[in-house]
């Protein structure tokens, strides 16, 4: 029994560490440019039905996939800020949100026309093998899938923490008019990272194809689901990000096997609450 | 070296720079004094290219840079240590040099300069895997000033240096400003300590309201009555 519960954990957290990579793209949208990215599922998904399709069409393993389709991601982004979001900057929140909700709906009317409303899915080869550790049982997929995540969120801490332009980049998020004072390229960094955060997400998405089906209506869960992560884990910090999504895939297992599996959502929601209520910045946010 | 004409800036509706001319010769310490919310600020952000003047040119080195984005007036080599310092608060000390040293031209020496501006201020050297945020005001403003400096500027403006420190660290600001322009650089200098920046300028412009009311060389404003009630309470 107790090794059954530890299965569940270990799949969770597996899970969870998606999550965060996918949150990671929110955050580091939102920590710099300050716009919160309402069509963040519907990108995401946007990823997913890119990844189907090259698996399906040209037999790659989705991981393969990954880094075409955060490129693609990271292209749609940087235009996206350079040529659309740029123009609301200074406009209040609400119309910047309007814009952001209407992407959405666009996007996931988009994916609709384009796929169809069937689910699409993958076949792995290694699609049923595991791992066996003790009296653990590991699925083959998930580890992998897990494993991609950390990579990919283990080059964005590194970019951000050792690069030039990823100092740049911080300094932006961190001071906007200090930025101009030392004469940043603010318009480009922004554009900059907001197509880093959709690589993120497109990163994510290559990897979400491994764990579960396609299709267009799956935005709005995912949006939610980041925003619940990003909260949980402290606004602003990208590694709160990642622990949000571990806390998150582990309360979405045990509400699975104490409870049942629809329930998921509901124990996420009920935990941010609590959060909010002991540590309102978050996990590892900093105190306003 | 900086030449602005006829300089007319809004905000909104509100004008904040009436007809604003001044000159900065090249190696030269020209100083600008006024009352708070007389536009000093408004002209030092027009001329780095942070807000858009209305009307009027500005010149560096001949070269028309009124409406150029901030960026590209920075890579021309015209600093700036801004009010309230505008450090980043969340990055090292380090990371702090190392964003001012991102502009194209001063990238190749970035090295070379970050070790010049730790043999100029050693506070930051020690402090420098430090937040910037955590360093003492004094300490912020060396940091500012050496962030500045990263990028090898020929010509840097000073807006309110001294503001908020200590006599004595107000010294050391004005003692720096001097040592820069010794080594070659020119300063637009804008501080509410009126005696030490006048006597510090080779010329000088009392802006009021947006517009220059007077101007003339540091001594001449030292010694002009209006200038002398107004600013220096004699």
């Amino acid at each position: 029994m107790p090794a059954t519960y530890a299965n569940i954990l270990i799949s969770g957290a597996l899970a969870g560490l998606i999550y965060g990579l996918s949150a990671l793209g929110l955050s580091v949208i939102f920590g710099v440019v300050r716009i919160v990215n309402f069509a963040h599922g519907e990108m995401m998904v946007g990823a997913m039905f890119l990844t189907t399709l090259m698996v399906n069409a040209l037999g790659l393993d989705p991981l393969l996939c990954l880094p075409v389709v955060a490129a693609v991601l990271f292209v749609f982004g940087y235009l996206l800020q350079r040529f659309l979001i740029e123009r609301v900057a200074h406009l209040p929140d609400h119309m910047q949100f309007l814009l952001m909700a209407a992407l959405a709906t666009t996007l996931t009317a988009a994916w609709l026309m384009i796929f169809g409303p069937e689910t699409r899915g993958v076949r792995l080869s290694y699609g049923y093998d595991s791992y066996e550790v003790g009296p653990l049982i590991l699925d083959k997929t998930r580890v992998f899938a897990a494993a991609a995540a950390l990579v990919v969120a283990g080059l964005l801490f590194a970019f951000f923490r050792w690069s030039a332009t990823g100092k740049a980049i911080r300094a932006c998020g961190d001071n906007h008019t200090g930025a101009l004072v030392v004469g940043l390229d603010v318009r480009k960094l922004y554009a900059l990272t907001f197509g880093i955060g959709a690589m993120c997400l497109g990163a994510a998405g290559a990897i979400m194809v491994m764990l579960i089906d396609t299709q267009p209506y799956l935005g709005p869960q995912y949006t939610l689901l980041a925003f619940v992560i990003v909260i949980l884990g402290g606004l602003g910090s990208m590694a709160g990000a990642m622990l949000g999504g571990l806390v998150i895939g582990f309360s979405e297992a045990l509400a699975g096997v104490l409870f049942q599996p629809s329930l998921k959502s509901a124990f996420s929601f009920a935990l941010l609450i609590v959060i909010l209520l002991v540590r309102p910045q978050g996990l590892l946010g900093k105190r306003a | 070296m900086l030449e602005v004409r006829g300089l007319d800036l809004f905000y909104g509706d509100a004008r904040a720079l009436d007809d604003v001319s001044l000159v900065v010769p090249e190696g030269a310490v020209v100083a600008i004094v006024g009352a708070n919310g007389a536009g000093k600020t408004s002209l030092i952000r027009a001329i780095a290219g942070m807000l858009k003047p209305r009307a009027g040119s500005i010149k560096f080195r001949g070269a028309e840079i009124a409406g150029l984005p901030s960026h590209r007036v920075c890579d021309l080599g015209v600093g700036q240590v801004a009010e309230g310092r505008q450090i980043f608060p969340n990055l090292s000390v380090s990371d702090n040099l190392d964003v001012g040293a991102m502009l194209p031209r001063a990238r190749a020496a970035a090295h070379a300069n970050k070790a010049k501006v730790y043999e100029m201020f050693p506070r930051l050297s020690e402090r420098a895997k430090q937040f910037a945020g955590t360093l003492s005001g004094g300490e912020q403003q060396m940091l500012a000033i050496g962030r500045c400096l990263m990028a090898r500027p020929d010509l840097i403006m000073f807006d309110e240096p001294s503001l908020g420190l200590s006599p004595a660290l107000a010294r050391d600001v004005f003692d720096i400003v001097r040592r820069l322009n010794e080594s070659g650089v020119a300063i637009l200098l804008v501080e509410q300590n009126v005696a030490a920046s006048l006597s510090l300028a080779s010329h000088a412009y009392v802006l009021e309201n947006g517009r220059v009311v007077l101007e003339g060389s540091g001594d001449e404003l030292l010694r002009n009555d209006a200038v002398r009630r107004a600013y220096l309470g004699l």
